[in-house]
């Protein structure tokens, strides 16, 4: 079984109003030198395969078709296997 | 012909009973609720997708909608020439779907708007606008993420294809920043598909048809769809 997490990032040309607003408070609190914040999704879940290519398949497709929408998203995910931790597969979308 | 409208009912859609009211019991048209996990469009000649937060906005707007049953029915009775139309949370299911081009973000004020607006009309040759003959609609809007994007691409290609069919503007029809509710790209408030026979719209044409609201434009939409049923 393999433990996956996924971010979702607002590709950076496309506007972020939730990370703008939250960039006016980090202001007003005077954290100055907070610069250019964009807000996204953290996702994990488990994937039941001991297989690697299949769980990479299955979370690539899961990714594109639902976590992220690929007009404005991007996405990227890491694999670990739960009872070895050392195999580690981290895979991010071109 | 009397045309049978379907409107879609998800968890969390809230404009269903108004889209539902107008189209029956203002303006007399067959009407008919179907439920997101049915797969029988139940032989309605015009699918409306109505407003509200299906599956609570989850991830993204229409992002959940997209799955349910019904979803699967109505985007091959789309692709077969089917008249399918979005309002608010039903636009953001058909960018979802594929069905219409582009995507919505929050409105850039981070604000819900809520208030009439006006649209400049700016195809009058579909299905959904043959009726409207003023160059401007007054028509309430209700929602947070209207902030309609797409690539330069698609733009391009939607001008081409004449695809934008409303622009906020002002009363006159003036499209300007100043006229903006929420940041669309290019004020864009309503699109349809190359074809023409689906329709996703932010305003709420079903909230500016009873006359007890003042307000009638939104009858202009659902007459001119079942005028193309005579």
């Amino acid at each position: 079984m393999f433990k996956a997490t996924v971010i979702v990032k607002r590709r950076p040309k496309i506007l972020d109003p939730q990370g703008k607003a939250v960039e006016q408070g980090a202001k007003l609190l005077g954290f100055n030198n907070v610069k250019q914040t964009r807000i996204g999704k953290y996702i994990e879940f488990f994937v039941e395969t001991d297989d690697l290519k299949a769980a990479e398949k299955e979370v690539k497709e899961y990714s594109e078709k639902l976590l992220s929408n690929p007009i404005m998203e991007d996405f990227e995910f890491t694999l670990v296997e739960v009872n070895s931790p050392k195999t580690e597969v981290k895979i991010a979308r071109d | 012909m009397k045309p049978k409208f379907g409107v879609i009912v998800f968890p969390g859609s809230n404009c269903d009973y108004d889209a539902f009211y107008s189209v029956k019991k203002v303006l007399g048209f067959d009407a008919e609720f179907l439920w997101h996990k049915e797969k029988d469009l139940k032989g309605c000649d015009v699918i409306i997708l109505p407003g509200g937060f299906s599956y609570g906005d989850y991830l993204r707007t229409g992002a959940i909608a997209k799955f349910s049953p019904i979803l699967e029915k109505v985007v091959s009775f789309a692709e077969n020439g089917g008249i399918v139309f979005g309002i608010c949370n039903g636009f953001q299911i058909l960018l979802e779907t594929g069905l219409l081009p582009g995507v919505m973000i929050q409105n850039e004020s981070l604000k819900f708007v809520c208030k009439d607006i006006y649209l400049k009309v700016e195809n009058k040759d579909t299905l959904f606008t043959k009726g409207i003959k003023k160059e401007t609609i007054k028509i309430p809007i209700k929602h947070g993420e209207g902030n309609y994007y797409t690539d330069e691409v698609t733009l391009k290609e939607m001008i081409t294809n004449h695809q934008i069919i409303f622009t906020y503007s002002s009363s006159d029809g003036t499209v300007s920043k100043k006229y903006n509710p929420n940041g669309s790209l290019k004020n864009i408030a309503g699109i349809s598909n190359k074809r023409k026979n689906v329709m996703g719209m932010m305003p709420h044409p079903e909230n500016a048809c009873d006359p007890i609201l003042r307000k009638t434009d939104g009858a202009l939409i659902f007459k001119s769809i079942a005028k193309h049923f005579n």
